[in-house]
């Protein structure tokens, strides 16, 4: 019954964020142009890694593209439904309107979390599944059920630690008020992802792993569609999401103690 | 007489942004980090021994990537998001009032930013020597200057650029979906991810023209010591601000004309 309420609480919310985001449709358009150079700009990228080098961390060119189409997705995720939503936390503690969010009958980081969509980060999640159907087609990976399963699965915790990563940062905005820029840092932290994480030095490696666990993000779900994985691999990836999950909400609730009103 | 009252008029503007800037710090050192891509790029070269075959040595290749960090810490713009703020929220108007282009306040701001910024990038530039000591190196006083002065001057050109967008503001009432969309060549193009020598041949053959590669490679190459045309270097530079001014004057009288105050 409760969950019911929540899916229709969330339905509404995609009907009214969609209404307002589809009031700057020239905005969309630009945001879809800029998602494919985007993705153009990378493969580019990676292309120049790979001019002379064969192999690179131990990964072929049509391997890392695996890693770029799962980084794609998860960045259009980030676009949809983080990013605008976790902004916006700002925007409540500096002007005080958490307040009616504490208000309301529904949980608050529910409504935080998820109130606000937008709609051109969709693009970028269905270019990342081409590329991705374009990697198991060149990298001849069959389809099977315990693949599937698998990968689904890594690339649910991959999501789950990226929220809990930002709304982690944002929540922070309790005490700081302005971490616009610490979001700012996560951000450019994300954009190793898009490289496979056994082509840094073995510092930077411990690092992206243990305290920014980016390692996490792209290279497991990767692995997983190599078929190359250990299996401790994923179950560390799933403890490591439930742990972030569970962090999250506890750190929220723990802010929650300090929010005092900005407004009157 | 007129440029008396200028030089006072930028100074005592200069000097409060500092004093703004300041009060700042630890969003300031944020900014500062949120910028250290190119050296994870570095770790990516160097670790794959990419290096090898575009002819440039690891150490060159290590000042390359610190100097194009630094050139973009003094580099960085983000005028179109305070204008289309200061648009949405009807602060502009206030501004336009006073017989004083508002662009001047956004200058002296970038300015005060980047003095304020100062110590942030020399304290990463420390860590970044500490561990690879053999890069280090002193250029001599003339290549100092000279590289101050086309960073300079990259920071004009990416300053106009974004300006022309921010009067778009006075059309589309968001314009920094546009600067999204310009940042993604200013990003693959400018040498902060790969240095352009690299680049492949049907890129080569026509980059020289756009205004990337002076953003940050041209200042990056001088201030490094690696191989580059000073000369042509600093007249594409200066090409491209008398190329670029005249616009953002026409396109500031027009988009004033058009300005229709919003908020209170």
């Amino acid at each position: 019954m409760n969950l019911r309420k929540y899916l229709q609480v969330y339905t509404k919310f995609l009907q009214t964020s969609l209404a307002s985001e589809l009031e700057y449709k020239t905005n969309i358009l630009i945001d879809l142009l800029t998602a494919i150079l985007s993705l153009i700009g990378s493969i580019f990228l990676l292309s120049i890694f790979f001019q002379n080098n064969g192999i690179i961390g131990g990964w072929e060119f049509r391997q890392v593209l695996i890693i770029q189409g799962i980084y794609t997705i998860l960045n259009g995720i980030t676009n949809t439904w983080f990013n605008p939503n976790l902004t916006e936390i700002v925007k409540h503690i500096r002007e005080g309107t958490l307040d009616f969010v504490l208000l309301k009958p529904i949980d608050s980081q529910f409504f935080i979390s998820l109130k606000k969509i937008n709609p051109s980060g969709f693009l970028e999640i269905m270019l990342g599944f081409c590329l991705l159907l374009f990697c198991i087609r060149i990298n001849q990976i069959n389809l099977n059920l315990s693949f599937l399963t698998l990968s689904l699965i890594t690339i649910i915790c991959s999501i789950l630690i990226l929220y809990s990563l930002w709304f982690l940062i944002s929540t922070t905005t309790i005490w700081f008020v302005k971490t616009w820029n610490a979001t700012e840092v996560l951000r450019s932290f994300l954009y190793i992802g898009r490289f496979p994480l056994n082509s840094f030095s073995f510092s930077l490696r411990i690092f992206f792993s243990v305290f920014i666990p980016i390692a996490f993000i792209t290279s497991i779900p990767s692995e997983v569609f190599l078929g190359h994985t250990q299996l401790w691999k994923i179950l560390l990836e799933v403890v490591v999401a439930i742990v972030f999950l569970i962090t999250s909400r506890k750190f929220w609730l723990f802010g929650l103690r300090f929010y005092s009103s900005a407004s009157s | 007489m007129i440029s008396n009252l200028f030089n006072k008029k930028m100074f005592t503007l200069l000097k409060v942004q500092y004093s703004n800037m300041l009060e700042y710090r630890v969003e300031i050192a944020l900014w500062a980090i949120s910028g250290i891509i190119p050296l994870f790029m570095l770790n990516i070269w160097t670790n794959n021994n990419l290096n090898e075959s575009i002819n440039i040595s690891d150490v060159m290749l290590s000042r390359y990537f610190l100097c194009a960090f630094f050139v973009r810490q003094f580099s960085v713009v983000w005028v179109v998001f305070s204008f289309e703020e200061d648009s949405l929220l009807g602060k502009l108007s206030p501004y336009l009032i006073q017989p004083l282009n508002p662009f001047f306040r956004y200058f002296a701001q970038h300015l005060a930013e980047q003095i304020t910024r100062f110590p942030f990038a020399i304290i990463i530039a420390i860590f970044f020597f500490i561990f690879k000591p053999e890069s280090i190196w002193v250029p001599n006083l003339s290549i100092i200057l000279l590289s101050t002065i086309s960073t300079f001057l990259s920071f004009l050109i990416q300053f106009l650029i974004q300006s022309i967008v921010a009067c778009l503001c006075f059309w589309t009432e968001k314009a920094s979906s546009i600067e999204r969309l310009l940042f993604i060549p200013t990003l693959f193009l400018s040498g902060l991810l790969a240095p352009v020598v690299s680049f492949p041949e049907y890129i080569k053959s026509w980059i020289y023209i756009t205004p990337f590669p002076y953003l940050i490679d041209f200042p990056a190459n001088l201030l490094s010591g690696n191989s580059t045309n000073i000369f042509g270097g600093f007249s594409m530079q200066i090409l491209w601000i008398l190329l670029l001014f005249p616009i953002f004057k026409k396109i500031w009288f027009e988009g004033t004309k058009k300005y229709t105050a919003m908020g209170s």
